[in-house]
Protein backbone atom coordinates (compact mmCIF):
# COMPACT_ATOMS: atom_id res chain seq x y z
CA UNK A 1 0.00 0.00 0.00
CA UNK A 2 2.62 2.52 1.58
CA UNK A 3 5.13 1.59 -1.65
CA UNK A 4 1.71 2.39 -4.09
CA UNK A 5 0.89 5.70 -2.20
CA UNK A 6 4.55 7.17 -1.82
CA UNK A 7 5.39 7.57 -5.95
CA UNK A 8 1.72 10.12 -5.79
CA UNK A 9 2.59 11.71 -2.90
CA UNK A 10 6.09 12.58 -3.80
CA UNK A 11 4.51 13.69 -7.19
CA UNK A 12 2.27 16.02 -5.19
CA UNK A 13 4.91 17.63 -3.42
CA UNK A 14 7.02 18.00 -6.23
CA UNK A 15 3.86 19.72 -7.96
CA UNK A 16 3.23 22.19 -4.46
CA UNK A 17 6.87 23.15 -4.48
CA UNK A 18 6.50 24.12 -8.36
CA UNK A 19 3.07 26.03 -7.36
CA UNK A 20 5.36 27.42 -4.44
CA UNK A 21 8.41 28.70 -6.64
CA UNK A 22 6.41 30.00 -9.04
CA UNK A 23 4.22 31.96 -6.73
CA UNK A 24 7.31 33.44 -5.70
CA UNK A 25 8.18 35.06 -8.34
CA UNK A 26 8.03 38.92 -8.32
CA UNK A 27 6.47 39.29 -11.78
CA UNK A 28 3.60 36.90 -11.10
CA UNK A 29 0.67 39.01 -10.11
CA UNK A 30 -0.62 38.36 -6.46
CA UNK A 31 -4.19 38.68 -8.13
CA UNK A 32 -3.31 36.21 -10.62
CA UNK A 33 -1.55 33.37 -8.56
CA UNK A 34 -2.00 32.77 -4.30
CA UNK A 35 0.75 30.82 -3.32
CA UNK A 36 -0.06 27.54 -1.25
CA UNK A 37 0.74 29.25 1.64
CA UNK A 38 -1.94 32.11 1.24
CA UNK A 39 -4.40 29.23 -0.25
CA UNK A 40 -3.86 27.22 3.24
CA UNK A 41 -4.26 30.66 5.00
CA UNK A 42 -8.09 30.84 3.06
CA UNK A 43 -8.86 27.35 3.67
CA UNK A 44 -8.44 27.94 7.38
CA UNK A 45 -9.90 31.60 8.05
CA UNK A 46 -13.23 30.84 5.17
CA UNK A 47 -13.35 27.30 7.07
CA UNK A 48 -17.04 28.03 7.44
CA UNK A 49 -18.12 29.16 4.14
CA UNK A 50 -16.38 26.97 1.94
CA UNK A 51 -17.72 24.07 4.16
CA UNK A 52 -21.09 25.02 3.36
CA UNK A 53 -20.66 25.70 -0.11
CA UNK A 54 -18.81 22.55 -0.34
CA UNK A 55 -21.64 20.50 1.19
CA UNK A 56 -23.92 22.31 -1.82
CA UNK A 57 -21.70 21.04 -4.56
CA UNK A 58 -21.09 17.79 -3.11
CA UNK A 59 -24.88 17.16 -3.14
CA UNK A 60 -25.38 18.12 -6.32
CA UNK A 61 -22.95 15.91 -7.76
CA UNK A 62 -24.03 12.94 -6.05
CA UNK A 63 -27.30 13.15 -6.55
CA UNK A 64 -26.48 13.94 -10.68
CA UNK A 65 -24.02 10.86 -10.19
CA UNK A 66 -27.53 8.70 -9.28
CA UNK A 67 -29.18 10.27 -11.90
CA UNK A 68 -26.73 9.39 -14.24
CA UNK A 69 -26.57 5.97 -13.11
CA UNK A 70 -29.92 5.29 -13.28
CA UNK A 71 -30.37 6.72 -17.09
CA UNK A 72 -27.35 5.08 -18.10
CA UNK A 73 -28.91 1.11 -16.76
CA UNK A 74 -31.92 2.01 -18.27
CA UNK A 75 -30.94 2.85 -21.62
CA UNK A 76 -27.66 0.53 -21.88
CA UNK A 77 -30.29 -2.05 -20.74
CA UNK A 78 -32.45 -0.93 -23.86
CA UNK A 79 -29.91 -0.98 -26.21
CA UNK A 80 -28.25 -3.97 -25.27
CA UNK A 81 -31.87 -6.17 -25.34
CA UNK A 82 -33.19 -3.91 -28.78
CA UNK A 83 -30.71 -4.02 -31.60
CA UNK A 84 -32.37 -1.40 -33.92
CA UNK A 85 -31.78 0.93 -30.54
CA UNK A 86 -28.31 0.05 -30.14
CA UNK A 87 -27.51 1.25 -33.40
CA UNK A 88 -30.07 4.37 -33.50
CA UNK A 89 -29.09 5.07 -30.15
CA UNK A 90 -24.98 5.26 -30.14
CA UNK A 91 -24.69 8.21 -32.38
CA UNK A 92 -26.62 10.24 -30.30
CA UNK A 93 -24.98 9.29 -27.18
CA UNK A 94 -21.91 10.14 -28.32
CA UNK A 95 -23.34 13.61 -29.80
CA UNK A 96 -24.44 14.37 -26.00
CA UNK A 97 -20.96 14.03 -25.00
CA UNK A 98 -20.09 16.68 -27.82
CA UNK A 99 -22.81 18.93 -26.94
CA UNK A 100 -20.13 21.92 -25.00
CA UNK A 101 -21.99 21.71 -21.45
CA UNK A 102 -20.52 25.68 -21.34
CA UNK A 103 -22.96 26.52 -23.87
CA UNK A 104 -25.34 24.26 -22.36
CA UNK A 105 -25.17 25.46 -18.11
CA UNK A 106 -26.93 29.08 -18.86
CA UNK A 107 -29.50 27.92 -20.57
CA UNK A 108 -30.20 25.01 -18.53
CA UNK A 109 -30.39 27.53 -15.87
CA UNK A 110 -32.82 29.83 -18.04
CA UNK A 111 -35.23 27.13 -18.35
CA UNK A 112 -35.27 25.58 -15.27
CA UNK A 113 -34.30 27.92 -12.61
CA UNK A 114 -31.61 29.14 -9.84
CA UNK A 115 -31.99 25.79 -7.82
CA UNK A 116 -30.31 22.52 -8.02
CA UNK A 117 -32.27 21.54 -11.08
CA UNK A 118 -29.89 22.95 -13.80
CA UNK A 119 -27.12 21.47 -11.46
CA UNK A 120 -28.20 18.29 -11.37
CA UNK A 121 -29.05 17.97 -15.10
CA UNK A 122 -25.67 19.64 -15.96
CA UNK A 123 -23.65 16.62 -13.25
CA UNK A 124 -25.97 13.95 -15.08
CA UNK A 125 -25.32 14.93 -18.51
CA UNK A 126 -21.28 14.91 -18.50
CA UNK A 127 -21.34 11.75 -16.32
CA UNK A 128 -23.94 9.32 -18.39
CA UNK A 129 -21.93 9.44 -21.57
CA UNK A 130 -19.03 7.36 -19.84
CA UNK A 131 -21.21 5.11 -17.54
CA UNK A 132 -23.49 4.52 -20.71
CA UNK A 133 -20.79 3.51 -22.92
CA UNK A 134 -18.74 1.58 -20.47
CA UNK A 135 -22.14 -0.24 -19.66
CA UNK A 136 -23.05 -1.49 -23.43
CA UNK A 137 -20.10 -2.61 -23.99
CA UNK A 138 -19.82 -4.73 -20.66
CA UNK A 139 -23.18 -6.35 -21.53
CA UNK A 140 -21.62 -7.39 -24.89
CA UNK A 141 -18.44 -8.74 -23.48
CA UNK A 142 -20.17 -11.61 -22.01
CA UNK A 143 -17.96 -15.22 -23.27
CA UNK A 144 -20.23 -15.87 -26.42
CA UNK A 145 -19.52 -19.56 -25.57
CA UNK A 146 -20.79 -18.91 -21.82
CA UNK A 147 -24.05 -17.12 -23.99
CA UNK A 148 -24.28 -20.52 -25.92
CA UNK A 149 -24.35 -22.76 -22.99
CA UNK A 150 -27.07 -20.10 -21.28
CA UNK A 151 -29.08 -21.00 -24.27
CA UNK A 152 -28.41 -24.89 -24.26
CA UNK A 153 -29.57 -24.81 -20.61
CA UNK A 154 -32.98 -23.01 -21.70
CA UNK A 155 -32.41 -20.04 -20.00
CA UNK A 156 -34.77 -17.30 -20.44
CA UNK A 157 -33.51 -14.14 -21.76
CA UNK A 158 -34.24 -12.11 -18.18
CA UNK A 159 -32.14 -15.14 -16.69
CA UNK A 160 -29.41 -14.16 -18.99
CA UNK A 161 -29.67 -10.53 -18.41
CA UNK A 162 -29.92 -10.76 -14.97
CA UNK A 163 -27.60 -13.26 -13.86
CA UNK A 164 -25.16 -13.39 -16.31
CA UNK A 165 -24.60 -10.11 -18.57
CA UNK A 166 -25.38 -7.27 -15.97
CA UNK A 167 -23.04 -9.15 -13.32
CA UNK A 168 -20.34 -9.68 -16.48
CA UNK A 169 -20.56 -5.89 -16.89
CA UNK A 170 -19.92 -4.95 -13.81
CA UNK A 171 -16.48 -4.12 -13.90
CA UNK A 172 -17.48 -1.69 -17.06
CA UNK A 173 -19.33 -0.20 -14.96
CA UNK A 174 -17.04 0.63 -12.64
CA UNK A 175 -14.20 1.72 -15.25
CA UNK A 176 -17.35 3.73 -16.50
CA UNK A 177 -18.49 5.08 -13.24
CA UNK A 178 -14.71 5.92 -12.00
CA UNK A 179 -15.00 8.31 -15.03
CA UNK A 180 -18.17 9.88 -14.92
CA UNK A 181 -17.44 10.25 -11.36
CA UNK A 182 -14.39 12.66 -11.62
CA UNK A 183 -15.89 14.81 -14.56
CA UNK A 184 -19.15 14.93 -12.50
CA UNK A 185 -17.70 17.65 -10.59
CA UNK A 186 -16.86 20.06 -13.74
CA UNK A 187 -20.58 19.44 -14.49
CA UNK A 188 -21.71 21.27 -10.87
CA UNK A 189 -19.44 24.06 -11.57
CA UNK A 190 -20.62 25.01 -14.41
CA UNK A 191 -24.24 24.49 -13.23
CA UNK A 192 -23.15 26.95 -10.92
CA UNK A 193 -21.37 29.67 -12.82
CA UNK A 194 -24.09 30.00 -14.95
CA UNK A 195 -26.30 31.08 -11.55
CA UNK A 196 -26.52 30.35 -8.55
CA UNK A 197 -26.90 31.35 -5.15
CA UNK A 198 -24.43 28.93 -3.38
CA UNK A 199 -21.98 26.49 -3.92
CA UNK A 200 -18.52 26.02 -4.48
CA UNK A 201 -18.35 27.29 -8.22
CA UNK A 202 -20.37 30.40 -7.18
CA UNK A 203 -18.12 30.82 -4.42
CA UNK A 204 -14.70 31.07 -7.00
CA UNK A 205 -16.61 33.07 -9.48
CA UNK A 206 -17.32 35.55 -6.91
CA UNK A 207 -13.53 35.17 -5.43
CA UNK A 208 -12.51 35.66 -9.07
CA UNK A 209 -14.59 39.29 -8.79
CA UNK A 210 -14.23 40.40 -5.88
CA UNK A 211 -10.21 39.92 -6.10
CA UNK A 212 -10.14 37.52 -3.20
CA UNK A 213 -7.60 35.27 -5.21
CA UNK A 214 -6.73 33.18 -2.25
CA UNK A 215 -10.32 31.81 -1.82
CA UNK A 216 -10.56 30.95 -5.82
CA UNK A 217 -7.34 28.90 -4.86
CA UNK A 218 -9.32 27.24 -1.91
CA UNK A 219 -12.33 26.50 -3.88
CA UNK A 220 -10.11 24.47 -6.77
CA UNK A 221 -8.34 22.52 -4.05
CA UNK A 222 -11.45 21.58 -2.72
CA UNK A 223 -13.05 20.29 -6.10
CA UNK A 224 -9.70 18.76 -7.17
CA UNK A 225 -9.77 16.97 -3.54
CA UNK A 226 -13.54 16.00 -4.35
CA UNK A 227 -13.26 14.51 -7.84
CA UNK A 228 -9.71 12.63 -6.47
CA UNK A 229 -12.49 11.35 -3.34
CA UNK A 230 -14.75 10.41 -5.78
CA UNK A 231 -12.38 8.12 -7.63
CA UNK A 232 -11.32 6.51 -4.42
CA UNK A 233 -14.35 5.75 -3.22
CA UNK A 234 -15.84 4.62 -6.77
CA UNK A 235 -12.80 1.79 -6.55
CA UNK A 236 -13.58 1.22 -2.89
CA UNK A 237 -17.05 0.41 -3.80
CA UNK A 238 -15.51 -1.58 -7.15
CA UNK A 239 -13.06 -3.91 -5.15
CA UNK A 240 -16.11 -4.98 -2.60
CA UNK A 241 -18.23 -5.69 -5.73
CA UNK A 242 -16.05 -7.28 -8.49
CA UNK A 243 -13.50 -9.29 -6.08
CA UNK A 244 -12.87 -11.69 -9.43
CA UNK A 245 -11.86 -8.63 -11.05
CA UNK A 246 -8.33 -8.67 -9.95
CA UNK A 247 -8.12 -12.74 -9.17
CA UNK A 248 -9.09 -13.57 -12.85
CA UNK B 1 -33.34 -23.94 -26.96
CA UNK B 2 -32.14 -27.75 -27.31
CA UNK B 3 -34.30 -30.23 -29.61
CA UNK B 4 -36.14 -30.84 -26.91
CA UNK B 5 -39.66 -32.27 -27.82
CA UNK B 6 -37.95 -33.56 -31.04
CA UNK B 7 -38.01 -37.10 -29.90
CA UNK B 8 -37.50 -37.19 -26.47
CA UNK B 9 -37.17 -41.07 -26.03
CA UNK B 10 -39.07 -42.78 -23.84
CA UNK B 11 -38.17 -44.94 -20.30
CA UNK B 12 -39.55 -47.83 -22.00
CA UNK B 13 -36.81 -48.04 -24.53
CA UNK B 14 -34.94 -51.18 -24.48
CA UNK B 15 -31.51 -50.94 -23.65
CA UNK B 16 -30.52 -51.27 -27.15
CA UNK B 17 -32.80 -48.58 -28.16
CA UNK B 18 -31.03 -45.76 -30.39
CA UNK B 19 -31.02 -42.43 -28.06
CA UNK B 20 -29.00 -40.24 -30.93
CA UNK B 21 -29.03 -40.56 -34.85
CA UNK B 22 -27.16 -38.41 -37.52
CA UNK B 23 -27.86 -39.41 -40.95
CA UNK B 24 -25.71 -37.54 -43.52
CA UNK B 25 -26.05 -34.87 -41.88
CA UNK B 26 -24.00 -31.53 -43.29
CA UNK B 27 -23.38 -28.45 -42.18
CA UNK B 28 -21.56 -25.42 -44.32
CA UNK B 29 -20.39 -21.70 -42.95
CA UNK B 30 -20.77 -20.09 -46.11
CA UNK B 31 -18.11 -21.79 -48.34
CA UNK B 32 -16.82 -23.70 -45.79
CA UNK B 33 -17.91 -27.27 -45.53
CA UNK B 34 -17.75 -27.83 -41.74
CA UNK B 35 -19.51 -31.36 -41.85
CA UNK B 36 -19.85 -33.42 -44.98
CA UNK B 37 -22.40 -36.12 -44.56
CA UNK B 38 -22.10 -37.53 -41.55
CA UNK B 39 -23.70 -40.46 -39.95
CA UNK B 40 -23.34 -41.75 -36.52
CA UNK B 41 -25.64 -43.70 -34.16
CA UNK B 42 -25.79 -43.83 -30.26
CA UNK B 43 -27.40 -46.43 -28.44
CA UNK B 44 -29.21 -45.63 -24.88
CA UNK B 45 -26.25 -45.37 -22.15
CA UNK B 46 -23.77 -45.71 -24.38
CA UNK B 47 -20.73 -43.44 -24.69
CA UNK B 48 -19.47 -42.91 -27.62
CA UNK B 49 -15.89 -40.82 -28.02
CA UNK B 50 -15.53 -38.42 -31.66
CA UNK B 51 -11.57 -37.93 -32.11
CA UNK B 52 -10.64 -36.03 -35.03
CA UNK B 53 -7.57 -33.04 -36.38
CA UNK B 54 -8.43 -29.68 -35.13
CA UNK B 55 -11.09 -27.89 -37.28
CA UNK B 56 -12.73 -31.13 -38.62
CA UNK B 57 -16.08 -29.81 -37.43
CA UNK B 58 -16.17 -31.91 -33.76
CA UNK B 59 -17.83 -28.92 -31.90
CA UNK B 60 -20.37 -28.36 -34.94
CA UNK B 61 -21.29 -31.92 -34.73
CA UNK B 62 -21.95 -31.61 -30.93
CA UNK B 63 -23.85 -28.22 -31.56
CA UNK B 64 -25.85 -30.13 -34.00
CA UNK B 65 -27.01 -32.34 -31.69
CA UNK B 66 -27.30 -30.10 -28.84
CA UNK B 67 -30.00 -28.39 -31.32
CA UNK B 68 -28.04 -25.50 -31.33
CA UNK B 69 -27.66 -25.45 -35.25
CA UNK B 70 -29.64 -27.23 -37.81
CA UNK B 71 -28.62 -28.99 -40.22
CA UNK B 72 -28.32 -27.31 -44.02
CA UNK B 73 -29.07 -31.27 -44.87
CA UNK B 74 -29.54 -34.52 -43.79
CA UNK B 75 -31.18 -35.45 -40.50
CA UNK B 76 -30.17 -34.76 -36.41
CA UNK B 77 -32.48 -36.97 -34.35
CA UNK B 78 -31.81 -36.47 -30.52
CA UNK B 79 -33.25 -36.01 -26.64
CA UNK B 80 -33.02 -33.26 -24.62
CA UNK B 81 -29.11 -32.93 -23.96
CA UNK B 82 -26.48 -30.53 -21.64
CA UNK B 83 -23.60 -29.40 -22.64
CA UNK B 84 -20.19 -29.13 -21.39
CA UNK B 85 -17.50 -26.64 -23.29
CA UNK B 86 -13.62 -26.86 -23.62
CA UNK B 87 -13.66 -23.62 -21.16
CA UNK B 88 -15.18 -24.37 -17.84
CA UNK B 89 -17.00 -21.10 -17.84
CA UNK B 90 -17.81 -20.40 -14.40
CA UNK B 91 -19.13 -17.32 -13.34
CA UNK B 92 -16.88 -15.41 -10.97
CA UNK B 93 -19.53 -14.16 -8.45
CA UNK B 94 -20.79 -17.46 -7.56
CA UNK B 95 -19.63 -19.59 -5.26
CA UNK B 96 -18.71 -23.44 -6.44
CA UNK B 97 -21.89 -24.60 -5.44
CA UNK B 98 -23.55 -21.98 -6.48
CA UNK B 99 -22.38 -22.53 -10.32
CA UNK B 100 -22.77 -26.27 -9.90
CA UNK B 101 -26.87 -25.23 -9.41
CA UNK B 102 -26.63 -22.47 -12.60
CA UNK B 103 -28.09 -24.96 -14.59
CA UNK B 104 -31.37 -25.85 -12.40
CA UNK B 105 -31.91 -22.56 -11.69
CA UNK B 106 -31.52 -21.58 -15.50
CA UNK B 107 -34.78 -24.55 -15.75
CA UNK B 108 -36.40 -22.68 -13.15
CA UNK B 109 -35.38 -24.09 -9.85
CA UNK B 110 -35.26 -21.38 -7.21
CA UNK B 111 -32.22 -20.69 -6.19
CA UNK B 112 -32.32 -22.35 -2.69
CA UNK B 113 -33.55 -25.35 -4.12
CA UNK B 114 -31.04 -25.62 -6.62
CA UNK B 115 -28.16 -25.26 -4.12
CA UNK B 116 -29.98 -28.00 -2.08
CA UNK B 117 -30.05 -30.32 -4.81
CA UNK B 118 -26.63 -29.63 -5.99
CA UNK B 119 -25.42 -30.00 -2.38
CA UNK B 120 -24.95 -33.84 -1.94
CA UNK B 121 -23.30 -34.87 -5.51
CA UNK B 122 -20.74 -32.02 -3.99
CA UNK B 123 -20.26 -35.20 -1.84
CA UNK B 124 -20.45 -37.89 -3.89
CA UNK B 125 -17.69 -36.36 -6.31
CA UNK B 126 -14.82 -35.00 -4.42
CA UNK B 127 -15.86 -31.66 -4.03
CA UNK B 128 -17.23 -31.70 -0.65
CA UNK B 129 -15.86 -28.74 1.61
CA UNK B 130 -15.40 -26.77 -1.40
CA UNK B 131 -18.82 -25.42 -1.83
CA UNK B 132 -18.62 -21.89 -1.02
CA UNK B 133 -14.93 -21.47 -2.46
CA UNK B 134 -14.83 -18.81 -5.71
CA UNK B 135 -14.35 -20.54 -8.68
CA UNK B 136 -10.74 -18.47 -8.79
CA UNK B 137 -9.80 -20.45 -6.02
CA UNK B 138 -9.74 -23.57 -7.41
CA UNK B 139 -7.56 -25.52 -9.23
CA UNK B 140 -7.94 -26.53 -13.01
CA UNK B 141 -9.40 -29.88 -12.07
CA UNK B 142 -12.04 -28.62 -9.40
CA UNK B 143 -13.23 -26.19 -11.86
CA UNK B 144 -13.57 -28.55 -14.50
CA UNK B 145 -15.79 -31.14 -12.14
CA UNK B 146 -17.73 -28.38 -10.85
CA UNK B 147 -18.44 -27.43 -14.25
CA UNK B 148 -19.27 -31.55 -15.19
CA UNK B 149 -21.81 -31.46 -12.29
CA UNK B 150 -23.41 -28.28 -14.04
CA UNK B 151 -24.09 -30.39 -16.86
CA UNK B 152 -24.90 -33.43 -15.04
CA UNK B 153 -27.54 -32.07 -12.30
CA UNK B 154 -30.51 -30.91 -15.02
CA UNK B 155 -30.72 -34.56 -15.43
CA UNK B 156 -30.76 -34.47 -18.86
CA UNK B 157 -30.73 -37.76 -20.80
CA UNK B 158 -27.54 -37.08 -22.82
CA UNK B 159 -24.80 -35.13 -22.09
CA UNK B 160 -22.29 -33.75 -24.41
CA UNK B 161 -18.58 -32.77 -23.95
CA UNK B 162 -16.10 -31.04 -25.97
CA UNK B 163 -13.24 -31.51 -25.15
CA UNK B 164 -13.61 -31.00 -21.51
CA UNK B 165 -9.88 -31.19 -20.49
CA UNK B 166 -8.24 -29.83 -23.25
CA UNK B 167 -6.98 -26.88 -21.08
CA UNK B 168 -5.84 -29.39 -18.13
CA UNK B 169 -1.49 -30.17 -18.15
CA UNK B 170 -1.48 -33.58 -18.89
CA UNK B 171 -1.67 -35.08 -15.17
CA UNK B 172 -4.17 -33.38 -14.30
CA UNK B 173 -6.23 -34.43 -17.30
CA UNK B 174 -5.27 -37.95 -16.85
CA UNK B 175 -6.79 -37.53 -13.13
CA UNK B 176 -9.85 -36.11 -14.94
CA UNK B 177 -10.25 -38.62 -17.09
CA UNK B 178 -10.20 -40.97 -14.43
CA UNK B 179 -12.60 -39.77 -12.37
CA UNK B 180 -15.06 -38.67 -15.48
CA UNK B 181 -15.08 -42.80 -15.90
CA UNK B 182 -16.23 -42.94 -12.30
CA UNK B 183 -18.75 -40.61 -11.71
CA UNK B 184 -20.16 -41.55 -15.16
CA UNK B 185 -20.10 -44.92 -14.00
CA UNK B 186 -22.27 -43.86 -11.21
CA UNK B 187 -24.31 -41.25 -12.96
CA UNK B 188 -24.64 -43.79 -16.30
CA UNK B 189 -25.75 -41.16 -19.00
CA UNK B 190 -25.87 -41.39 -23.07
CA UNK B 191 -22.69 -39.60 -23.43
CA UNK B 192 -20.86 -37.61 -26.87
CA UNK B 193 -17.50 -36.97 -25.93
CA UNK B 194 -15.83 -34.64 -28.26
CA UNK B 195 -11.74 -34.91 -27.80
CA UNK B 196 -8.41 -33.97 -29.91
CA UNK B 197 -6.90 -37.11 -27.56
CA UNK B 198 -7.02 -40.87 -28.92
CA UNK B 199 -5.91 -42.14 -25.26
CA UNK B 200 -8.86 -40.37 -23.85
CA UNK B 201 -11.02 -41.22 -26.29
CA UNK B 202 -10.52 -45.07 -25.99
CA UNK B 203 -10.21 -44.73 -22.44
CA UNK B 204 -13.47 -42.79 -21.98
CA UNK B 205 -15.17 -44.43 -24.62
CA UNK B 206 -17.44 -47.56 -25.53
CA UNK B 207 -16.78 -46.79 -28.98
CA UNK B 208 -14.76 -44.35 -31.18
CA UNK B 209 -15.80 -42.21 -34.01
CA UNK B 210 -12.79 -41.18 -36.06
CA UNK B 211 -13.31 -37.90 -38.12
CA UNK B 212 -11.47 -36.92 -41.29
CA UNK B 213 -10.23 -33.19 -41.65
CA UNK B 214 -12.35 -31.06 -43.06
CA UNK B 215 -15.15 -31.53 -44.56
CA UNK B 216 -15.84 -33.74 -41.16
CA UNK B 217 -17.12 -37.27 -41.76
CA UNK B 218 -16.66 -40.54 -39.69
CA UNK B 219 -13.97 -42.06 -41.34
CA UNK B 220 -13.91 -45.25 -38.75
CA UNK B 221 -15.64 -46.56 -35.46
CA UNK B 222 -13.84 -48.61 -32.88
CA UNK B 223 -15.19 -50.45 -30.75
CA UNK B 224 -13.57 -50.68 -27.23
CA UNK B 225 -14.14 -54.13 -25.67
CA UNK B 226 -12.29 -53.25 -22.35
CA UNK B 227 -14.76 -52.52 -19.14
CA UNK B 228 -15.78 -49.07 -17.87
CA UNK B 229 -14.16 -46.93 -14.83
CA UNK B 230 -10.88 -49.49 -14.68
CA UNK B 231 -7.75 -48.21 -13.30
CA UNK B 232 -6.44 -45.37 -16.40
CA UNK B 233 -2.75 -46.56 -15.97
CA UNK B 234 -3.78 -50.23 -16.37
CA UNK B 235 -6.48 -49.80 -18.93
CA UNK B 236 -3.50 -47.18 -21.57
CA UNK B 237 -0.66 -50.13 -21.10
CA UNK B 238 -3.11 -52.72 -22.12
CA UNK B 239 -1.44 -55.10 -25.23
CA UNK B 240 -5.25 -54.46 -26.84
CA UNK B 241 -5.69 -50.70 -25.75
CA UNK B 242 -2.54 -50.04 -27.69
CA UNK B 243 -3.35 -52.23 -30.56
CA UNK B 244 -6.81 -49.81 -31.13
CA UNK B 245 -4.59 -47.07 -30.58
CA UNK B 246 -2.94 -47.75 -33.34
CA UNK B 247 -5.65 -48.48 -35.10
CA UNK B 248 -6.89 -44.87 -34.19
CA UNK B 249 -3.80 -43.47 -35.28
CA UNK B 250 -3.86 -45.36 -38.12
CA UNK B 251 -7.41 -44.19 -39.25
CA UNK B 252 -6.10 -40.32 -38.20
CA UNK B 253 -3.39 -40.53 -40.58
CA UNK B 254 -1.36 -39.95 -38.22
Amino acid sequence: MLRRVLPALGLLLLALGAWWWVASWDSVDDLLLASPSETWQALRDDRELLLDNTWVTLVEVLLGLAIAIAAAFLLAVAMHLVRPLRDAAYPLLVASQAVPIFVLAPIFVLAFDYGIGPKLALVALISFFPIAVALVDGLRSVDEDLLKLMRSLGASRPFRLVRVELPAALPSFFSGLRIGASVAVIGAVFGELAGADEGLGRLIFLGNNQLETPRVYAGVVILTVMAVGLFALVSLLERAAVPWRTKT
Amino acid sequence: MPAKGVSLQTTLAKETATAVELRGATRSFGPLEALAAVDLALAEGEIVAIVGPSGCGKSTLLELVAGLQEPDDGSVRAPASSYMPQKDLLLPWRDALGNAALALEAGGTPRREARRRAAPLFERFGLAGFERTPPWELSGGMRQRVAFLRTLLPGRPLLLLDEPFAALDSLTRAEMQSWLAEALDAEPRTTLLVTHDVEEALYLGDRVAVMSPRPGRVVAELEVPHPRARPRREAVTDPAFVGLKEQALEALGC
